[in-house]
């Protein structure tokens, strides 16, 4: 795995454990690779999965069964999406908005570019959500 | 596990490479050994196992002194040298006469790790190239399942998938039982590996501590302007000043190794005070 710079190797671990989480490959209850198996697939020290490992259960993202090892919590899914969010509202979106300003880019014209780009990689058409909603 | 108490040591008796140096390492660590050319990690290495004798001060092994070479250290001990020696024999035949020193040697991990470095367990080791002969040997340095495992510069000489391959195999092999430790130049190759760092510099052993402790005190960064910072350590860099800073935010950033040698073995005093204090 390339390591980016800019973040600590253990959380860049733990952010790899969530985006397979979010991305379903693994569901809830389902058993998570063991501290070893991980740190040969990303040839890191086996300590540095054990603290991404550590931080993921304080989180309550995964939990452990005695003897069996980390499984994915029942509401790990929707845990992971909720610090994302979190994440992308306290970090991200300020960068944006920033760059935003700076470049006197209106917030109408990031909306229709936003649609477009759902319906480009998701396939939605336009307020197809929000129908599904009503 | 290793214990280094006032070691003292030159190859003349005027200039001496370590004085008093004192030096603890425990079992369940990967420890990376950085120092400049000339500094003396292959000298240090060499008397933690007994291949160098102190002048002053002593190392110790589980409590027993190294320099007397007893068996019961010698077959606990696996020391990868930088330049190895290969006799002419074949991995295989290697094996068979010299497996017998190490008690827990395992001849099903031996051919494991041989085939994961594309090392060809027959033939014979002095007719190969550099590469596959250091390969050879790690195998078997890894095989003997020793409980400390000392490997100066492992990766020099190995090609692009051997280097992958070596970091899954140490990362595999790291138990609490065991304490590997490595030399290197080469910090891009193993810095993810390593979790406890080792400075040597001037007779001294100026770092000793994980990284995890490092990262919580200090933050490495790049940054467009530095100016009324208080930067501990800084270089220009191709996106602008990578700097080391007091960590004031409680984040961890990445360690970049290089910086923080260079920081260190400039003299940046304040640097290692910080690191020190608790």
């Amino acid at each position: 795995m390339e390591f980016k710079d800019n973040e600590a190797i253990y959380l860049q671990i733990a952010a790899y454990v969530c985006d397979n989480i979010l991305l379903e490959k693994w569901p809830p209850e389902q058993k998570i690779p063991s501290v070893r198996d991980l740190a040969v697939e990303l040839e890191v020290n086996p300590n540095t999965v054990m603290r991404s490992y550590e931080f993921l259960q304080n989180q309550e993202v995964v939990y452990n069964k005695r003897g069996l090892g980390l499984f994915v919590s029942p509401d790990g899914y929707e845990t992971v999406k909720k610090l994302r969010k979190e994440n992308f509202l306290q970090q991200n979106l300020p960068e944006l908005f920033k760059n935003m300003y700076m470049l006197d880019i209106s917030a109408a014209e990031i909306q229709d570019r936003y649609e477009k780009f759902k319906a480009e990689n998701y396939g939605l058409t336009p307020n197809k959500k929000e129908d599904e909603d009503k | 596990m290793i214990e280094i108490r006032n070691l003292s040591f030159g190859y003349t008796r005027k200039s001496l490479l370590f004085k008093d140096l004192d030096l603890s390492l425990r079992r369940g660590h990967i420890y990376g050994l950085l120092g400049k050319n000339g500094a003396g990690k292959s000298t240090l290495l060499k008397n933690m196992i007994g291949l160098a004798y102190p002048q002053a001060g002593s190392c110790s092994f589980n409590g027993i002194n190294v320099s007397g070479r007893p068996v019961a250290v010698l077959e606990e001990v696996y020391f990868l040298a930088e330049e190895v020696f290969v006799p002419s024999l074949t991995p295989e035949q290697f094996a068979a006469s010299t497996a017998a020193f190490y008690p827990k040697f395992s001849n099903a991990d031996f051919y494991q790790y041989l085939k994961a470095l594309d090392v060809d367990a027959t033939a014979a080791m002095d007719k190969q190239s550099f590469g596959q002969q250091k390969k050879a040997m790690i195998a078997f340095g890894l095989a003997t399942n020793t409980s400390l495992l000392v490997m100066d510069e492992p990766t020099n000489g190995l090609d692009i998938p051997s280097k992958v391959q070596f970091r899954k195999l140490i990362a595999s092999l790291l138990t609490e039982d065991r304490c590997i430790i490595i030399s290197t130049h080469q910090v891009r190759d193993l810095d993810s590996l390593i979790d406890t760092l080792l400075i040597l510099h001037d007779r001294e052993i100026v770092v000793n501590h994980p990284i995890e402790e490092i990262t919580e005190k200090i933050t490495f960064g790049v940054f467009n302007d530095t100016t009324g910072m208080q930067v501990l350590y800084e270089e220009d860099g191709m996106r602008g000043k990578n700097a080391i800073i007091k960590n004031t935010s409680g984040k961890f950033s990445k360690m970049d190794l290089e910086l923080f040698f260079n920081a260190v073995t400039t003299g940046r005093t304040t640097l290692i005070q910080i690191l020190k204090a608790d």
